[in-house]
Formats: structure tokens, C-alpha cells, sequence
């Protein structure tokens, strides 16, 4: 499917998809969205860039193998919820900055750990479409 | 404590990082740790008390579940042996495995072996120390397997887990009922409850689930197959695991549980018939023998079954006598095996019938061979010498039945004499063959550690004091409950056990002198093999895995839409059953909304992208239209106000969408599968059990659910954790383990996909590329 009008709508589309993937990754904690979700739309902006220009072009775009993203996601998820022991708090327990942050609002480990599933939901499902596209 | 039980999970861990092809040398050094353990339980000997030391770190504590560590003269005596041994056969291996492919391997199975029974000795936990037994069953199995190109020691390997495994599963049961009778599941405070235990009605059960644990482990009758098929494992490992320590621990959990559940005449009978037919029955076996690992293995486990016995009298000298024999085996037995394993390491035979003289070429090898030997037959001054002596006491102090036991017991130290001297002194006698004249003494870290363990037989039976005050009565006192006035003497005057010990060296010689070793009385015994436990336990396990085999046949036949039809059947079929039994249905239609005018349309569009997905003849067309039934469920979603489910069931469907045409594009032509009859069952099936969970859905709305959990969610969002969208407050802080857990196995998933697709054709897919996962 390389066509010019795909390529060049893609070309826009991608960036502002993946914008759009962290505002919904970030809005998760107060209105619909989260790590879950903005993976997902992540992972689809990359597969209209492997439509349009072909998978391998998609890869050397991304630089690395998705599947880089999973260990690293995994490793945030779980340092997060380690985190609250240095506190003495018990695992997973949600730790917050007192003051807001200009744009993100509260940040706490809870963003973290979204931010890891955000990784690991992105780096599954493009490993998982990558390999079998290219393998069967 | 915990580092203490830990450092030998913490080993392997580090070999990985440190251990290269350029450093080799750091085997040899890797005997530090368990000597350093050594060290640090030598210096905790004063330190004991009456009552052990009590270590208690917090684990699960929601559970109950605390890792708490005992260290009493009981599990002393055993850290000692599983230290010291362990420290000798790291030595060993260095030499007997040197420059083999898997030396690390080895010994990080070493190491975790050592850990795993280190914490079964030390937990004074019931769940812990089950979850360290099962520890040691499984690095067991994976020594046993050492050499994994070889198919018997794969079988053996499996015969050993399959046994030991599988009395893990009783012993956990009796676990279980154990803590819920006394309501604690710290052996310390078990300690109390006896009186609650013994007149419980489920005491026989808890008998039973404990023994069946500790046969299988010990190597017991009818469980003791396993241990001479253990043997294919490298000596070193047959030495440690298999004679010195893992194998006691059978022996270890009844020693344990004797002030607790000991006493009973259920509990002593059953030991003393179960260990009694053991000792007699496998020592009587290890005459038969030609090789000299099977002969160490018959004759451990009928120490073993003398272990048990012992326990079974359970008076005060055979509680004592079973405390000194321990010690007394591990020493003389470990021993053997490390020589066995130096004679195979030269002479590569361990065929008794053709190894002679060897004493001109081994002779500190000899030597050691024969102090053992010595140690084993109970000659004084030996220290075999005391352990006998106060077995013969136990016997003699019986309650009844005297001459019966300790009847069984010389006939078995007469037949253990034999079995000693046939493995540590008849290779070294004789004139030497021709084809060993060249052989040459083996590095000392092989022949120095058996030389350590044979002397030091001798040292404690000349000193007896040297260890009495310090192991043997402290161990004997966590068992009795208190400290015994009768100090280990080797000397004890003239008197019926002298007389004894001497009938049964006088017997032991006699049968050593007249009984030679032949292939031909191998082969005789042989021929009993059709009854024996083993070959019984080989045919039902095969019979299980054809029934396995027939089973998964029937029900997982590979086709995907069988097994979609088997769970929906089997679905209906539930559901059927109830709503047959008279469960009275309500659907109160009342309580429904009106259905809007675009609702309808929505409705509409499904109905008709399903009808076009089913009688579709293109496969793009039926995903098509099932990816139009997914994106109307998500509009149902935006309609009924849950924005969170709508977006990610956008994203889902998507993602399956192109899933799908990513593979049909590969897929040949469209095919007809079914015929008219299949479709015609097909559409039944799907009909009922969607209107089964249409009504199921619908019974739900008029039953009235106790909505505590997800009010509690509702109103703690902002107030414990600062997010005001609920469902991803329940995502990421709520039930961030369940989603921690989820997102693994998603890698996990993904992993799958990467591997079995390009690992598939390895030779001719190219894995460099774009970069590998591995």
C-alpha cells in the first residue's frame, strides 16, 4: 500500500499520534485514557508508518527492535513499585510529589509504573506484528 | 542467618557474572563458601543454649508467613554435615570434573543444593522448610541429570523427581493439617500441642501425609528405587546428596516431628516395620552387587532404614544411638563414595569382581579405604564402634519384642560389614593386574578429603568427647526434650552389647571370607526384577501417559475450533444443568431503559455484519465485518458512558484487524471446511450460548450485588490515590501487582510469537538484522 497520499498523511499523522499517545498516557489519572490505551495508540501510529513506507523502513525509523522496549518497561514498572521501600512502605505503595508540575500535574510512581505498561504495551504488540509480518 | 541460608542462591548468581573460559582457576576456589558456613556454624556451637537460637525475619506477613530460622543442636549436627561435606566435595569436583564443558553449571547446582537443604534444616517454618525440600528435590534432579545426553541418566533423573516429588505432595497436605489443627505453622510452637495432635481424630492422616513425605525422600521401601538410579549422577554428587545430606532429610523431618507426633505406637510401629524391612531388605541386595556405587547405594539406604528404625524405638538410647549414627555414616559412607570415585576417575571400572591391588598404586586412597571400611564395620576403637554399641542398647531396651529387633539389627550390621569392606578394602587387596600397573595417584584435592572424613572416624571414636558435649547430646536433647546423663564412652566393660558387637564382626568376617562377588549372583537376583517397586512404578506411569496421551487426544486435537466448540459445549452444558435444576429465572423488563432510535441502527449494523461474516466466501470480507461488529460495540460503549473500555476496544480492534490480514494475506485460497451438517450443529451451538449469556446478562441486572469493593474504589480514588479516573486508579495503584503481573505476561506472549517464529528454520532465517531480543 505505498502510496503518496498515505506516505504524506503519514508523515503528519505519526507524530501527532504519538503526541497524542502521551496526552492520553498522561491524562490517564484523572479522565479517560492511561498507559494501556495510549500504548495501543502508539503502537498503531507505528504500524500506519509500516503501512505506508514498508516494515523495514518503520525499523530503521524506530533505530532499535520494539522488543527492547518490553525489559525496559518491565525494569520501570518494577523500580516504581520498589521505590516506597526505601520508605519503608510496602510494595506498590503510590508515592507522590507534594506540589503539581506545570503540564503533567501530580507526579508520583504511580505515573511511572503507567509509564512502563505505556512501554511494555507498545514494544509487545509491535514485536508480535513485526515478527509475523515478516516472518510468514 | 538469612545471608547465611541465602549465600548459596547468591553463587550461582555471581558465577554468571564472573565465571569466563579465562578464568577457570576460580573453581578452585569456590570451596570458600561453604567452608566459610563451616566456620560460621563452629563458632555458633557455644552459643546454642537449651532451647537453639531463633531468628526471625519478615516475610508474607498478611499470610503468616515469616522466614524463621532455628538453629538447635538437631539442625546443628546436619549444618555441620552439610557444610563440612559440602566443602570436601567442592574441593573433590574441582579435580574429579576438571576442565568439563558444564563446571559452572555443576556448581551452581552444588551451590543451590546446598542453600535449599541448609534452609530445610534451619526453617523453622512449615511452609518455608516444604518449600526448601522441594528446593533440594529439584537441584537433585538436576545433578541426577548432569550428564543430560545420556538417556538413563535422564530416566533416573526422573524416576528420583517423580518419587521425591511426589511425596512432597503428601508431605505438604500433612503440612496443612498440621497448621490448621494447632493453628500455627512454627514448629517451635508446635511444640506444645503434642497432647492436641495425638489425640486428634485426624492423627493417623497426619501420620500418614509426614511418612510418605519422608520414605520417598529417605529412600524407604517400597520408595527406595529411586536412590540406586540417583547413582548415575557424578560421584561427587552421589557422595553429598545421595549418602551424606539429602537424603537424610527424610530422616531429618521425622527427628524433628518425634517430640511432636513421636511416641504414639502408630508412630513407632510403622517406623520400626517400614525401617527394619528397609535395613535388612537393602543391605541384603548390596551382597548382590558388582559395581561399587550400587553397593554404596543398597547399603545407604539400608543406614537409612537403621536411621528409621531408631527413631521407631524411640527410647533413650536409640534416640542417642540414632544422633552418633548420623554422624557415623556421613563420615564413613562419604567417605567410600569419594573413594569410589577416585578408583572409577582411574581405572574407569567400578566392577568389584575386576579391581584388586590397587593399594601399590592408591595407597593414601587405600588407606582412607580401609579406615572407613573399618569405621563401617564397628571394629573399635572406631567411632562406628560407639554408634553400633548404643544400637545394640536401643534394641535391648525395647519395650517388647527384644530379641526380634535387635536379631534384625545384627543381621543387618553383619550384611553393612560386608557391604563396607567389599567397597573400601577388597579393591586394594590382592595381587594388582597388569593392565592398572601404570596408574598413578590423582591430585591430592581428590584423595585428602575421603583421607579427612576416614580419620576423623577414627578420631571421634578414640575421643568421643571431642563432639559429645558439643553435638551429639544437644542433638539427642532437641529430640528427647531433655539432656541425657549418659556421656559416649567408646569403652563400656564387659558386658551382653560387647558380646553382641563381637558376634557380629565374628559373622561379618566369616560371610567377607566365603562370600566372593560374581556376575553370576547379580544376574540371579535379577530375575526377581518383574516384582520389583520399580519396574511397578515404571508400568503405572507409563499407563498414565497413554491415558495423557488418549485424553489430550480426544479433547486437544489442534484444530482451534474443535477446542472453541469443546469449551462451549461444556459451558452449555453447566448452564443447562442449572437452569434444568429449577433455578428460577427473573428478568425484570421493567427496569431496562428504552432502546433509542440510533441504538437500534447500532443494533442493526451488527446483526448485519455478523450474518455477512458467517456467509461471507472471502476471509477479508468475514474480518471486515467482524472488525465493523467490534467498532459498534465500542460505540455501544461511548453510549453508555464508559470512555475508558470504548477507546481501548478502538485500539484493540485495530490492532486485530491488521493482526488478521496480516496473516490471511499468507494463507491459500479459501477452503470449504465444514459440510451443511457441521454448520448447521455449528449455529445451534453459537444460538443457545448466546442466548444463554443473553440471559445470564440479563439475570444479573435484577440480582442485587453487594457493591462494597467497587464503592470502596469510588470513593478512595482521589483520597488515597490521587487520581479521579477510577479505572486507572484501579490499574496503576488499586491493583498495580495484577497489572504488573499482566504486562509480564504479555512479554512473556510476545517472546512466544518472537521466538517460535524466527527460530523456526534457524539455519536459513538471518538473526542479525534488526537486532534480536536474545
Amino acid at each position: 500500500m505505498k502510496t503518496v497520499i498515505l506516505q504524506t498523511a503519514t508523515r503528519y499523522l505519526l507524530p501527532l499520534l504519538l503526541l497524542f499517545s502521551i496526552f492520553i498516557l498522561l491524562r490517564g489519572h484523572y479522565l479517560p485514557g492511561g498507559g494501556f490505551v495510549g500504548g495501543l495508540v502508539a503502537s498503531i501510529a507505528f504500524i500506519l508508518h509500516s503501512f505506508a513506507y514498508g516494515r523495514e523502513d518503520t525499523q530503521d525509523f524506530m533505530r532499535f527492535h520494539p522488543g527492547y522496549l518490553i525489559p525496559i518497561g518491565l525494569t520501570l514498572a518494577v523500580l516504581s513499585g520498589l521505590l516506597p521501600f526505601i520508605y519503608g512502605e510496602p510494595f506498590l505503595t503510590g508515592l507522590w510529589f507534594k506540589e503539581p508540575v506545570p503540564v503533567v500535574g501530580m507526579i508520583g510512581t504511580a505515573l511511572f509504573f503507567d509509564i512502563g505498561v505505556y512501554l511494555v504495551v507498545i514494544g509487545v504488540s509491535l514485536t508480535i506484528i513485526f515478527t509475523i509480518s515478516e516472518e510468514i | 542467618m538469612l545471608l547465611v541460608v541465602l549465600a548459596g542462591f547468591i553463587l550461582p548468581l555471581l558465577l554468571l557474572i564472573i565465571a569466563s573460559k579465562r578464568l577457570k582457576s576460580i573453581y578452585n576456589w569456590l570451596f570458600l563458601l561453604p567452608a566459610g558456613l563451616f566456620v560460621y556454624f563452629i563458632l555458633q556451637i557455644g552459643n546454642l543454649g537449651d532451647t537453639g537460637q531463633y531468628f526471625s525475619y519478615e516475610w508474607v506477613p498478611s499470610l503468616g508467613i515469616n522466614a524463621d530460622f532455628k538453629l538447635d543442636g538437631l539442625s546443628m549436627l546436619f549444618s555441620l554435615l552439610i557444610t563440612g561435606v559440602g566443602t570436601l566435595v567442592f574441593i573433590y569436583t574441582s579435580s574429579y570434573l576438571k576442565g568439563h564443558k558444564y563446571l559452572d553449571r555443576f556448581y551452581a547446582y552444588l551451590s543451590i543444593f546446598m542453600a535449599s537443604m541448609l534452609g530445610l534444616v534451619l526453617s523453622d517454618n512449615l511452609l518455608s522448610l516444604f518449600i526448601f525440600w522441594e528446593l533440594t528435590s529439584i537441584s537433585s534432579f538436576f545433578l541426577i541429570g548432569f550428564n543430560n545426553d545420556d538417556p538413563a541418566s535422564r530416566k533416573s533423573s526422573l524416576v528420583a523427581l517423580g518419587i521425591t516429588g511426589g511425596g512432597g505432595f503428601f508431605l505438604l497436605t500433612g503440612f496443612l493439617l498440621m497448621g490448621s489443627i494447632s493453628g500455627t505453622y512454627s514448629i517451635q510452637e508446635m511444640l506444645s500441642s503434642a497432647e492436641t495432635f495425638q489425640s486428634h481424630g485426624m492423627y493417623g492422616w497426619i501420620l500418614f501425609f509426614v511418612f510418605m513425605g519422608a520414605f520417598t525422600k529417605s529412600a524407604q521401601f517400597p520408595f527406595h528405587f529411586w536412590l540406586p538410579g540417583a547413582m548415575k549422577a557424578p560421584t561427587p554428587v552421589s557422595t553429598y546428596l545421595h549418602s551424606a545430606t539429602m537424603v537424610k532429610a527424610g530422616i531429618y523431618l521425622l527427628a524433628r516431628f518425634t517430640p511432636v507426633l513421636g511416641g504414639d505406637p502408630y508412630w513407632n510401629y510403622t517406623l520400626l516395620i517400614v525401617g527394619g524391612f528397609t535395613m535388612l531388605f537393602a543391605v541384603f541386595h548390596s551382597l548382590f552387587r558388582t559395581d561399587l556405587k550400587g553397593i554404596l547405594a543398597y547399603s545407604t539406604i539400608s543406614a537409612l532404614g537403621i536411621l528409621v528404625f531408631l527413631l521407631g524405638l524411640g527410647n533413650k538410647y536409640a534416640l542417642l544411638a540414632a544422633s552418633v549414627f548420623i554422624l557415623v555414616h556421613a563420615l564413613y559412607k562419604a567417605s567410600l563414595f569419594l573413594i569410589t570415585g577416585i578408583i572409577d576417575h582411574e581405572t574407569g571400572t567400578r566392577d568389584v569382581t575386576q579391581l584388586a591391588g590397587l593399594r601399590k598404586v592408591l595407597l593414601p586412597v587405600g588407606i582412607a579405604g580401609g579406615l572407613a571400611a573399618l569405621s563401617s564395620a564397628g571394629l573399635p576403637p572406631f567411632f562406628g564402634f560407639v554408634g553400633k554399641d548404643l544400637i545394640y542398647e536401643g534394641t535391648l531396651s525395647a519395650d517388647n519384642s527384644v530379641v526380634l529387633w535387635t536379631g534384625l539389627a545384627i543381621l543387618t550390621n553383619v550384611f553393612l560389614l560386608y557391604a563396607g569392606f567389599q567397597a573400601g578394602i577388597r579393591p586394594f587387596m590382592g595381587t594388582l593386574p597388569a593392565k592398572f600397573e601404570k596408574l598413578h595417584l590423582p591430585h591430592f584435592t581428590m584423595w585428602v578429603p575421603p583421607l579427612l572424613l576416614a580419620t576423623l572416624g577414627l578420631l571421634f571414636g578414640v575421643a568421643p568427647a571431642l563432639i559429645d558435649q558439643a553435638l551429639v547430646q544437644p542433638m539427642f536433647a532437641s529430640m528427647y526434650g531433655d539432656i541425657s546423663s549418659t556421656p559416649l564412652k567408646l569403652w563400656h566393660g564387659f558386658n551382653t552389647v560387647l558380646a553382641l558387637s563381637g558376634l557380629t564382626l565374628a559373622l561379618g568376617f566369616a560371610l567377607y571370607f566365603s562370600l566372593k562377588p560374581s556376575q553370576k549372583l547379580e544376574k540371579q537376583i535379577a530375575k526377581l526384577d518383574f516384582i520389583a517397586p520399580l519396574k511397578l512404578a515404571l508400568d503405572s506411569s507409563r499407563l498414565l501417559m497413554r491415558f495423557a496421551k488418549r485424553y489430550t487426544g480426544t479433547l486437544q486435537n489442534g484444530l482451534l475450533r474443535n477446542y472453541v466448540l469443546i469449551t462451549i459445549g461444556f459451558l452449555i452444558l453447566i448452564f443447562g444443568y442449572k437452569i434444568y435444576n429449577g433455578i428460577s429465572i427473573n428478568i425484570d423488563f421493567a427496569t431496562l431503559t428504552e432502546v433509542t432510535i440510533y441504538e437500534f441502527m447500532i443494533f442493526g449494523i451488527m446483526v448485519t455484519a455478523i450474518f455477512i461474516a458467517v456467509f461471507s466466501n472471502s476471509r477479508v470480507g468475514a474480518i471486515a465485518s467482524m472488525g465493523v461488529v467490534g467498532f459498534s460495540i465500542c460505540l455501544m460503549f461511548v453510549f453508555f458512558s464508559a470512555p475508558d473500555l470504548a477507546m481501548t476496544q478502538f485500539a484493540i480492534e485495530t490492532l486485530t484487524v491488521i493482526l488478521f490480514l496480516l496473516i490471511i494475506f499468507r494463507l491459500p485460497k479459501y477452503l470449504q471446511y465444514s459440510n451443511p451438517p457441521m454448520r448447521i450443529r455449528d449455529g445451534v451451538f453459537a444460538i443457545v450460548f448466546g442466548a444463554l449469556i443473553t440471559i445470564v446478562a440479563l439475570e444479573v441486572l435484577t440480582v442485587n450485588v453487594d457493591n462494597e469493593t467497587s464503592r470502596y474504589y469510588a470513593d478512595n480514588a482521589y483520597v488515597l490515590a490521587k487520581g479521579k479516573n477510577v479505572v486507572n486508579v484501579i490499574l496503576v495503584d488499586f491493583r498495580g501487582f495484577d497489572t504488573l503481573v499482566e504486562i509480564t505476561v504479555l512479554s512473556i506472549a510476545a517472546i512466544g510469537v518472537f521466538s517460535l517464529l524466527k527460530f523456526r528454520k534457524e539455519d536459513e532465517t538471518d538473526l542479525g538484522g534488526t537486532g534480536d531480543l536474545n
